[in-house]
């Protein structure tokens, strides 16, 4: 008896279900996702207490601090993204299933993004106070953070699919796409800088829109690639 | 040739520390890495004929 | 008449390469010494006093071509480990390992060089200019694929993971560059950049690039010098390095 073809899935009902996934079983270690924001604050405030509470130089700091302090909490999470997966089995089944993976991938990266990237654009205006930033400023933060953050998950997949289940692989992580991120560094902090400085934060905002979607196409495929290396 | 004498030479005009330095620099890493990969193959080589002499005797 | 048809495709093999790269690399390091000596003559007794710089000026015939190889050597690497990728031989991995070293310490080179020229030039070990902030940016490059290769223990999957970093590495290296350069000018406008090197005489252009040919051919041979110890050490349990090696 022929076999009835099933009902292909639609691929945005299989990302959401990843996402949702991901989701609830962050939700189970609400630590490991609330670690990172606190991590996110702590950073920020060593700052002023290594340099001093002079506001004016402070001020001028923000910015890059600030952005520096997001971009290394986004990091501090980027070894689960796959290793408990790994460890359990079920990464192997996301790359035997129909769906192409890079779909996978690039769902898991969004849900790091949702998890820990969002929280830290809600935080950021906090945190920004505290530099003295202005309200026009943190918007400009904020934006430069919301348009950052999902690029800095893409990326970071790459270096979490390539070192899983490494010794060392937290460090090893970091070491690797510290470099990458550079750019989205200096046009996330440049953003609220060329704000400040009256030249308007468009240019900046841009490019950052360019490195997302220039991630968002390029980043699963990388990924895909060191997934099938690592799971040989 | 524009040395006027050896001293000279070796001064290169105040500049010295910064010229031979980076020469300097430049050969000694060159040499050390000539004689660390030299190294590594000597050191294989033995271990090979290490290993190579322990499996003739055991067989 | 008899034509011999050479079968390239046969030193994709480790066996063939390592008595192919026994063979090459002698060459290559006579090659690199000579046009070292020629190059120095240039740099010290050829190329006459800068107007501005006076004798300091001397350390571009090492900057230059150590920043040059630095990143031609990286995009070599990248290349090799496309090639290995694409198909799965495990010679190009071994010759993206071989090169990463040299590279490395070329990226280092050039940054102390740099160093070296700065601070008699414009009084500062270090400026935080495009071009040596982007070879910072390329060293932490190297030593992370150093890094990564050296903690994975099976060696094809050393190669496999260091080979797809190389890539995105490559294709990030322009956009690093691109978002330093607009960092730089963003900052300090003006500002002194280690590649405005004044009307350059003649002798000097020549002097540089035979010292970035000479840096090139020590690359090469180098590399060959090097693959081989790694092919030895991949392959030792196969019967031709058991009786290469007696």
């Amino acid at each position: 008896m022929r076999a009835l073809p099933l009902k292909p899935q639609g691929l945005a009902s299989v990302m959401l279900a990843v996402l949702r996934r991901e989701v609830s079983l962050a939700m189970r270690q609400k630590g490991e996702v609330l670690t990172p924001l606190v991590f996110f604050v702590v950073i920020a405030s060593l700052f002023p207490l290594g340099v001093g509470p002079e506001s004016a130089l402070l001020l001028r700091m923000a910015p890059g601090v600030l952005w520096v302090s997001a971009l290394l909490a986004a990091m501090l999470s980027l070894q689960r993204l796959f290793a408990t997966d790994y460890a359990d089995g079920s990464l192997e089944q996301m790359a035997l299933s129909p769906t192409p993976l890079g779909l996978l991938v690039a769902a898991k990266a969004l849900s790091h993004f949702l998890l820990s990237g969002l929280p830290l654009v809600l935080m950021a205006p906090v945190l920004g106070l505290q530099f003295g930033l202005d309200s026009r400023a943190l918007g400009i933060l904020m934006l430069s953070l919301l348009l950052g953050t999902p690029t800095l998950s893409l990326v970071g997949s790459i270096g979490a699919a390539l070192t899983l289940g490494v010794r060392g692989a937290g460090v090893l992580l970091s070491l690797l796409i510290l470099p990458l991120y550079i750019p989205v560094l200096i046009f996330g902090a440049g953003a609220v800088e060329a704000d400040a400085a009256g030249l308007g934060a468009g240019g900046h905002l841009s490019l950052l829109a360019a490195l997302l979607v220039l991630s968002l196409f390029f980043a699963p495929l990388a990924t895909t690639a060191a997934l099938r290396i690592s799971l040989e | 040739m524009q040395w006027n004498s050896v001293s000279e030479f070796f001064a290169m005009g105040g500049y010295a520390l910064y010229v031979w330095g980076s020469f300097g620099l430049t050969a000694a890493v060159m040499l050390i890495e000539m004689v660390v990969i030299r190294n590594r193959r000597t050191e294989l080589l033995r271990d090979l004929r290490n290993e190579l002499c322990s499996e003739s005797t055991t067989s | 008449m008899k034509t011999r048809v050479i079968h390239w495709f046969k030193f994709s093999s480790p066996q063939n390469f390592y008595f192919l790269a026994g063979r090459m690399w002698p060459w290559f390091a006579a090659l690199a010494a000579v046009l070292m000596a020629v190059g120095l003559w240039i740099s010290f007794f050829v190329a006459p006093t800068d107007a501005q710089q006076g004798q300091g000026y001397r350390i571009i015939f090492v900057h230059v071509p150590a920043s040059q190889m630095s990143m031609f050597i990286y995009i070599v690497m990248a290349a090799w480990a496309g090639l290995g990728l694409a198909f799965n031989t495990r010679l190009s991995g071994m010759m993206a390992s071989a090169l990463a070293p040299t590279g490395a310490l070329f990226a280092f080179l050039s940054l102390v060089t740099g160093a070296l020229w700065g601070k008699p030039m414009w009084g500062a070990w270090w400026v935080w200019d495009a071009r040596l902030t982007s070879e910072l940016i390329l060293l932490f490059l190297y030593l992370g694929f150093l890094a990564l290769q050296s903690s994975i223990d099976d060696p094809r999957r050393a190669d496999k993971a260091c080979a797809v970093l190389a890539l995105v590495g490559v294709v990030n290296v322009p956009i690093i560059y691109f978002s330093v350069k607009w960092w730089n000018t963003l900052h300090q406008g003006a500002s002194v950049s280690l590649t405005s090197a004044p009307s350059m005489a003649s002798t000097m252009l020549t002097g540089m690039l035979v010292m970035v040919v000479a840096f090139w051919m020590y690359s090469i041979a180098a590399a060959l010098a090097r693959v081989r110890s790694i092919i030895l050490e991949r392959e030792r349990h196969t019967e031709w390095v058991k009786h290469a090696v007696e």
